[in-house]
């Protein structure tokens, strides 16, 4: 038990299952006082359930708990409520900041725990009507903003402040809690810039040198090089490995997160017979920018071949997602999109459909189906308002023609393998899988040229997920439709695609061939390329 | 049994099975009353071509996304409009037409091509103004997505005030129209039995037995109301239409193809408008008065709260909820009045039910739409 005593916090064999998803498997976690710790993996590596059974988050215990134990200062403890995480002095630092814009730096740092004294309404009533000692407040949160090194006046108004303040009066709150011996800075400085993100860095170890420890998520390779001390990589909800950041390399890292896995979902069949050249390019991205929130794409220059299977991975958040959004016009977009040579006026909206381009989209029920509507209607519905397909004239009028929708559904159906009860079906009843096949069919009945596929695979399993990147292989190589597909998921960008482009803070940081290597990707996904020349 | 009966139940949905049950019960103590049944059932399908297009103006405004209109006033108002001109320039008096008329249908029917005359022309008028009025209306509901509910309740009552003001200066002089010695601005309550009063009802009508005591079927009324109905259910299969619902139903899966969401709104909405025009000279002519002033202020209400009836969804209604809805709901009004006043003679016990069904299902049908979350 002896060397025990050595770690702040030790979790260890924690497993976890959200019915029979299997996320987290055999982790473990052990932190020291006044380290920073990384803790690193791609998305959906686990990281954010970990965090949640460390705070004692009601998502873990309403879904039947976990397996494994915590142990905080070498005592095991029960934490089943995020007031016991308090208690035992475990903070969490936020990636949406949650204070109030209308109070101050004081109230916000003090919120929930403001220091009161009582008066004579409060012995009538209780204590929630005792009056506030502002000044034992103002001196606890000058106190706190100075641990952190940020120079602003406790009274000042939270609205108006720079984002990366927020950040710091975040921190502050932590701090003041009495206590405090371990930090959770989730994300941090994605929503920071550089000279902040480098200042809440240098913010982190100054609160680690008086002993308080730091488990800091992030994506950014070189930040974990910069500040931390030691580091756990998790991958599919797996341990993988617990390194010291003096023992080991950006590159190793790197491939520890992206791993070895079961290479090409999809074999390729028969001979490949395209030839692609550089010359004839289906879509060609000049200075692209698009102000698609969570998603932001800065100044992307792109060509992608006619004929050719084109991959755009990275990491969530880093905008590859608004790259096919921004061309289908459903952002705000700036820069030159040529489709096939001829410039897209993209303030035009379905500029882009009547350009032979079709898309389907990463947010399925969102944007991507008719939910109440049957999966007729949803099959046809694009090509009925781009082309004028299935629809007869009848004197002047243009109506809907049921008998040609309806046949030509029920051919999708069966082309595509999607499993209902009948054409009629709401497209909302339908499991992920089929709704997916619902999007790509009507994608498909725009008879494109271009096809963006956005995040294929979310969501549904493995069998589909099979089915729908072979039929996209099969579309590519006996049709000659050029297909890109954007995805999180690299195994599935590595297996069907010719190239691979991975954005990295809003702009292509790398286009790799898919048989790259590890490190390569992982580096272009933690953007260290073109960052890590600054911070050597 | 009582498995199919809950299927039934939950396809034809609770609040409908209850009113049916209950305009059922009102039929059978009718029935106990010993009241003329057949006369009664004539009552209620002439509301129920009356108040049709009313209801049927729902259709376009839910299908495109800005849900129950209250605010039908404003197209109420233009076909109000459109009825005060065709009088005030006494068309049905129109020597040309009645001599036509009289030469084409016989002396007996003579008068009824001047009053077809005046009603499709005050109706083009109220169509037309309701187009202008609409569209400004659509503009205002694009700018507050979101609240359409509340919004259209105020326009709705806000344009009533508005035309309380206009009302009065209007510059019409037909003795019909402004109050009686020599007074100025309109009356509230203008008759309309010598322009177009009935001119629908009585067309091709005929009686189902003897005289006094029979089913009346108001012929020309329905197929008025049902060719209404079928050019809605033809715009709504048309492209146009199609796009619409699309854009109601999920304003980003539209954008994503294509369809300008704003500009299908504002289609909706002057649709809309434009069919309450319609619906309310339908109204006043199977009524026989034009009500001016606050008369049409809760039209809104009882439309919405008959569409609802019928089954549909402040997200969804098509035309066979408006054809359902308005049956029952004018159905059990027809019904109610005489019964009411069986049980407890002299009180407006009737009208309390009307507000009580008709506030009581648009509040229903609110609560049932929470959580749905399709739309964005």
């Amino acid at each position: 038990m002896a060397e025990n005593r050595e770690y702040v916090l030790q979790m260890e064999h924690i497993s976890k299952k959200y019915a029979d998803n299997q996320v987290l498997k055999d982790v473990s976690l052990c932190i020291r006082p006044g380290e920073i710790h990384a803790l690193m993996g791609e998305n959906g590596a686990g990281k954010s359930t970990l965090m949640n059974i460390l705070f004692g988050m009601p998502v873990i215990h309403t879904t039947g708990g976990f397996e494994g134990t915590i142990q905080v200062d070498g005592e095991t403890v029960n934490i089943d409520t995020p007031l016991k995480a308090m208690e035992l002095g475990i903070g969490m630092v936020h990636q949406e900041f949650m204070l109030i814009p209308g109070f101050t730096v004081t109230e916000n740092i003090k919120i929930g725990r403001e220091i009161s004294h009582p008066n004579l309404v409060s012995r009538l009533v209780g204590p929630s009507m005792e009056t506030l000692d502002l000044d034992a407040m103002a001196r606890d949160a000058r106190k706190a903003l100075e641990t952190i090194g940020l120079k602003i006046g406790e009274n000042a108004y939270v609205r108006g402040l720079p984002v990366g303040y927020m950040q710091f009066i975040e921190i502050a709150r932590e701090i003041d809690k009495r206590g405090i011996r371990l930090l959770v800075f989730d994300e941090p400085t994605a929503v920071l810039t550089e000279s902040e993100a480098d200042r809440l860095l240098e913010a982190m170890r100054t609160i680690a040198s008086q002993g308080i420890a730091i488990v800091f998520i992030t994506h950014r390779l070189d930040e974990v090089m910069a500040v931390a001390n030691s580091l756990t990589v998790l991958r599919d909800g797996e341990f993988v490995a617990r390194r010291e950041v003096a023992e080991t390399s950006a590159v190793e890292i790197a491939e520890l997160m992206i791993g070895r896995r079961v290479e090409k979902l999809v074999e390729a069949e028969g001979e490949d017979t395209r030839s692609l050249s550089d010359s004839d390019i289906a879509v060609s991205l000049r200075n692209y920018y698009v102000d698609m929130p969570g998603e932001q794409v800065k100044g992307v220059d792109l060509d992608i071949r006619r004929g050719e299977i084109f991959g755009i991975g990275g990491l969530a958040g880093q905008g590859k997602l608004g790259i096919p959004n921004g061309i289908m016009g459903l952002y705000d977009t700036a820069g030159e999109v040529k489709i096939a040579g001829k410039t897209l006026d993209l303030s035009k909206l379905g500029e882009a459909l009547r350009s032979k381009v079709a898309f389907v989209s990463e947010d399925r029920r969102g944007v991507g189906l008719l939910l109440e509507e049957s999966i007729e209607q949803n099959i046809v519905f694009s090509a009925l308002e781009v082309n004028n397909d299935f629809t007869k004239k009848i004197g002047w009028m243009r109506l809907y023609d049921g008998k040609k929708a309806r046949a030509h559904a029920q051919e999708m159906v069966e082309k595509l393998d999607i499993r209902c009860t009948g054409i009629h079906q709401h497209a909302g009843r339908l499991s992920g899988g089929n709704q997916q096949k619902v999007c790509l069919a009507r994608a498909l009945t725009l008879n494109p040229e271009i096809l963006f596929v956005s995040e294929p695979t979310r969501g549904i399993d493995i069998g589909a997920k099979k089915l729908v990147l072979e039929y996209l292989t099969k579309l590519n190589r006996e049709q000659g439709m050029t297909v890109i597909v954007v995805s999180s998921e690299l195994v599935e960008l590595r297996s069907i695609c010719d190239r691979i482009a991975i954005v990295s803070d809003g702009k292509v940081s790398g286009i790799l061939s898919p048989d790259a290597s590890d490190a390569e990707f992982g580096l272009a996904m933690s953007g260290s390329r073109k960052r890590g020349k600054k911070n050597g | 049994m009582a498995e199919n009966a809950k299927k039934f139940v939950a396809r034809f949905g609770l609040p409908r099975v209850i009113i049916v049950g209950f305009f059922l019960l009102l039929v059978v103590c009718a029935g106990a009353f010993q009241m003329d049944l057949l006369q009664i059932f004539s009552d209620c399908i002439r509301r129920w071509g009356m108040y049709g297009i009313l209801a049927l103006a729902m259709v376009p405004a839910i299908q495109c996304g800005i849900g129950p209109n209250f605010g039908i006033t404003m197209g109420i108002v233009g076909g109000l409009l459109g009825g005060l001109i065709v009088i005030e320039y006494r068309v049905t008096e129109n020597a040309a037409l009645l001599a036509l008329g009289t030469q084409l249908l016989g002396e007996e029917n003579g008068p009824f091509l001047a009053k077809w005359a005046a009603v499709l022309l005050a109706i083009l008028i109220g169509v037309i103004l309701a187009t202008g009025i609409g569209w400004l209306y659509g503009l205002l509901l694009n700018r507050v997505k979101g609240s359409e509910m509340t919004v259209t309740t105020y326009v709705g009552f806000s344009i009533i005030a508005f035309m309380n003001i206009i009302w009065t200066v209007i510059p019409f002089k037909s003795g019909e129209l402004i109050f009686p010695n020599a007074g100025q601005g309109m009356r509230n309550t203008i008759s309309l039995a010598s322009s177009f009063s009935e001119v629908m009802n009585k067309t091709l009508a005929f009686r189902i037995g003897p005289e006094g005591h029979c089913l009346t079927i108001p012929t020309g009324l329905l197929l008025f109301f049902f060719l209404v109905c079928f050019l809605v259910w033809l715009f709504m299969r048309s492209k146009t239409g199609v796009a619409m619902s699309a854009a109601g139903a999920n304003p980003a899966f539209a954008r994503a193809s294509g369809i300008n969401v704003n500009r299908m709104r504002l289609i909706g909405t002057t649709l809309s408008t434009v069919l309450a025009a319609v619906g309310i000279l339908v109204y006043a002519q199977g009524f026989g008065f034009m009500q001016l002033y606050n008369g049409p202020m809760m039209m809104g209400f009882t439309s919405v709260a008959a569409v609802l009836i019928g089954g549909a969804s402040p997200n969804r209604a098509a035309i066979f909820h408006v054809l359902l809805g308005t049956f029952l709901f004018q159905g059990i009004m027809a019904l109610g009045l005489p019964v009411a006043n069986q049980f407890i003679p002299e009180s407006n016990l009737s009208e309390v039910m009307r507000l009580i069904i008709s506030n009581g299902i648009i509040i229903y049908s609110l609560t049932q739409t929470q959580g749905g979350g399709s739309r964005g």
